[in-house]
């Protein structure tokens, strides 16, 4: 046994509204530059519906992931080393653009520089790969909510395995929400396909990360990587991924799409796992047993022989101890309500997903049902085949039971706890038909719709030789605003090396502030577009004194004026707001 | 050896080594972060997918055609029993095929850069200047091979090229012996220590990060995290003011 931690995430489907505020706020912190424009490390897709990239879960054309190979031995679905390494000039295997999306922007500048004129103007979209003017045909999430049903919808490699005659009737039915990130696998395919060995995975939290001194754009981890969560950065030429916020985790916060979750439904924590026994467990012949495998990599930290064997391997106490109040490991292993995404890839992926009952229940109560009553319930499980396999076909490789007890557990909680709600006599018999006990579905409630901050992550921080987590924490103010200023002709953008894009390193955010606060200081316009940099920047603003144009000018004065704090400075002006003691 | 003779085959020669040495230790020091090959497959992959691997394939077979023309001396090769005529007509037959190639791949490969808009948009400066001093080199060696094969006395450039390359890493430069070699050469080994000496400073360096450690490393690379305070290294003068105990 070879005990390891690994920092992984359940997401309750249920809760998914699919504002994409995930999405959204990942994209600010990691993705919002140049290079990579159409990336997302999250996302979020409807399903039924493409993905993104389109059709990536077609493994028949992307080949990616892991396959058992005529011996029954685990190898790359795409191909071995050599073969890999003769198709290394040009992988036919890699998405181009158009399978993601060609990102674009809008000709703003026309909307303020027209001349008057009888019609509106009107900002045209522009290429941000070609810098030419474009016309938006696709997006990351341009089929959400069905939009462009049935035409675009029975394109999803998912409905096509499930044959013809549902298709429709699926549609009418069930839809929902499915965040992704990436999945962090215990087997990583994208690690074994990279010829330079750049991708690695943590010791100490089995996060997945790529090296990007040692990348050197070889391009094999995007088709390696079943769920396309690598993405090829078209301006530096290196790989580059979802990071699990590694900076935040490290010191105890929980990712940015975590963080800022409306609907509260991510769970982070660490699982112990056996690590002398993945390849085993991803070579399991039937993949019906493949969910069973997975799980069964886990060990239980309660266990005293687990604990031994991992202060051994030098887990340190408090992460044993983590382990043991893991969220992850409770849905996944307690309530047995969380499932991993396509295991039939064979990377173990550490991504886990709690499939959503609440279509079900909104299809008994459009019928005139009680959807909260037990038996309704249980009946419209079993009577909704078609969303259980397609489900079936996302979580457990196409085996419906898994799913079905899922289901079935989740609708255990809703009609139990909903006679304590209501001060009826809670009926036990509830609990016991889905094989738990009332504790275990008032505790599974406490975790899935109470869901305080606290049981939602346990991140225990990573040891650190000399640094105390404040140290660190002030190290990641610095990493998160580097990236932000990192925009191209931004401040932290020193513009390109001498040796093509983004060569040399980045600047310190100290000498950043200088040179924005400098700008500021002796700039005489407010908003020049055509220099980024001589904007006033709130991010940097002191609150001391109002930057010149920050504020519209005050009766009786005109732009121009001295700055209110240099007046302040010199004569009693009446454009003092710093309060006095 | 005159001092032309000197300046061209000796001075030159061991300038462009030492740049291309010197460079490439400092370009790896400095910037491994520039060090890619700055795939361009994600904008364009119609043409790439002919183009790219008859380029790199044919250039391959063309360096192993060097390798043995021009490390191997010909007493070697006579040796071994095989006489002059044979030697010609089979580095010839190869030495063409990888050529040509080598030139039509490169030609759809610049054909492809100029013409699809996102590729040549992403095309630096320095991009250009490399496919200038790549293309001369690469043209004019197809041109002296097949050129002076098609003029009826083949020049034997085993006799001359060849031992002048090899004097050149002795550190005994015999500079006449390409003083003696034809014009078409002379300007090949010319553009190709021009070439060499501004390696370091472009994409070519991806040469060197050639992945054969893959077929014999573990597949998936375990790491521990970096030990010191934050997961980013400290960039060069930006520590952390401290005393000398209690740096880290």
């Amino acid at each position: 046994m070879r005990v390891m931690a690994q920092m992984a995430m359940v997401m309750n489907l249920d809760k998914c509204i699919g504002c994409h505020t995930c999405s959204v706020t990942c994209k600010q912190a990691w993705t919002n530059r140049s290079g990579v424009e159409y990336v997302w490390f999250n996302n979020v897709e409807t399903r039924p519906g493409q993905g993104y990239p389109r059709t990536y879960q077609d493994q028949e054309r992307w080949k990616g992931g892991w396959a058992l190979n005529r011996r029954g031995n685990l190898s790359l679905k795409a191909g071995g080393r050599v073969k890999k390494l003769l198709s290394i000039f040009s992988n036919p295997l890699m998405p181009s653009i158009q399978d993601y999306y060609e990102p674009w922007t809008y000709d703003y500048e026309t909307l303020t520089n027209a001349p008057a004129q009888e019609h509106t103007p009107v900002a045209r979209p522009k290429s941000l790969i070609s810098g030419k003017d474009m016309k938006v045909q696709w997006s990351a999430n341009w089929d959400d909510n069905l939009a462009g049903s049935p035409a675009l919808t029975v394109e999803d490699p998912i409905l096509k395995t499930l044959g013809d005659k549902v298709k429709l009737e699926f549609e009418q039915t069930f839809m929902f929400y499915l965040p992704r990130i990436c999945e962090h696998c215990l087997n990583p395919s994208c690690a074994a396909s990279c010829p330079s060995g750049a991708i690695y995975k943590r010791e100490e939290d089995g996060i997945v990360l790529v090296d990007q001194d040692r990348c050197k754009g070889w391009r094999m981890c995007v088709t390696g990587c079943p769920y396309k969560k690598i993405y090829f950065n078209h301006r530096t030429g290196k790989a580059e991924k979802c990071t699990f916020c590694y900076p935040r985790v490290e010191v105890g916060i929980p990712t940015v799409c975590a963080e800022t979750c409306v609907g509260r439904l991510r769970y982070i924590g660490i699982v112990l796992y056996d690590a002398d026994r993945v390849l085993e467990a991803a070579s399991v012949e039937d993949e019906h047993e493949l969910y069973m495998a997975q799980r069964s990599l886990l060990l239980d930290p309660d266990d005293p022989e687990v604990q031994r064997e991992a202060e051994l391997a030098g887990i340190p106490r408090d992460w044993i101890t983590a382990a043991q109040k893991s969220p992850v490991w409770a849905l996944i292993n307690r309530f047995e309500i969380a499932l991993p995404l396509h295991p039939e890839y064979r990377t173990m992926p550490m991504v886990w997903y709690i499939p959503p009952l609440s279509p079900v229940v909104d299809r008994l109560t459009e019928t005139g049902h009680d959807g909260e009553d037990a038996k309704s319930l249980f009946g419209a499980i079993d009577a909704l085949r078609i969303p259980i396999s397609y489900l079936a076909e996302l979580f457990t490789a196409g085996d419906p039971k898994p799913v079905r007890d899922v289901l079935a557990r989740l609708a255990a909680m809703r009609s139990f706890m909903r006679d304590i709600n209501l001060g009826r006599e809670p009926d036990v018999s509830i609990p016991d038909s889905v094989g738990m006990t009332p504790e275990d579905i008032e505790d599974m409630h406490r975790l899935l719709a109470i869901a305080k901050y606290e049981d939602r992550y346990v991140i225990p921080t990573a040891h650190v030789e000399g640094a105390d987590p404040q140290e660190l924490a002030h190290k990641l103010e610095e990493t998160a605003a580097e990236c932000s200023l990192d925009y191209d002709g931004g401040p932290g953008m020193g513009g390109s090396g001498p040796f093509g894009e983004s060569s040399g390193g980045a600047s310190p955010l100290a000498v950043e502030n200088f040179h924005m606060l400098k700008q500021r200081q002796t700039s005489d316009t407010f908003v020049d577009p055509a220099d980024k940099r001589r904007r006033v920047n709130l991010l940097n603003w002191d609150g001391k004194g109002a930057g010149k144009d920050l504020f519209p000018p005050r009766e009786g004065e005109h732009r121009g004026a001295p700055d209110i704090a240099q007046g302040a400075a010199g004569t009693d002006s009446p454009g003092v707001v710093e309060p006095r003691p | 050896m005159t001092g032309t003779e000197l300046l061209l085959w000796v001075i030159v020669p061991y300038l462009c080594l030492a740049v291309f040495a010197g460079g490439h230790v400092w370009r790896y020091r400095y910037d491994k972060f520039g060090w890619t090959t700055r795939s361009s497959q994600l904008y364009e992959r119609r043409l790439l997918r002919i183009a790219s691997p008859l380029f790199h394939f044919g250039i391959l077979a063309a360096l192993g055609g060097h390798v043995m023309g021009l490390l191997i001396p010909k007493s070697w090769t006579e040796a071994a029993g095989v006489p002059e005529v044979a030697y010609h007509a089979v580095s010839l037959t190869f030495g063409t095929i990888a050529g040509v190639g080598t030139v039509v791949g490169m030609a759809l490969l610049i054909y492809r850069r100029r013409t699809v808009g996102p590729v040549f948009s992403a095309t630096t400066r320095n991009d250009k200047m490399m496919y200038v001093f790549l293309a001369v080199t690469i043209v004019l060696g197809l041109v002296t091979t097949v050129l002076t094969n098609l003029t009826g006395h083949p020049h034997d450039y085993r006799e001359t090229v060849s031992p002048y390359f090899r004097s050149v890493f002795y550190l005994q430069p015999q500079g006449e012996l390409m003083a003696e070699a034809p014009l078409g050469f002379q300007l090949h080994v010319m553009s190709a220590w021009l070439l060499l000496a501004i390696w370091p400073f472009t994409r070519l360096v991806h040469v060197f990060s050639a992945p054969v450690g893959y077929l014999t490393r573990p597949y998936i690379p375990y790491r521990s995290r970096d030990d010191v305070a934050g997961s980013r290294k400290v960039k060069p003068g930006w520590e952390p003011v401290a005393t000398s105990s209690r740096r880290p």
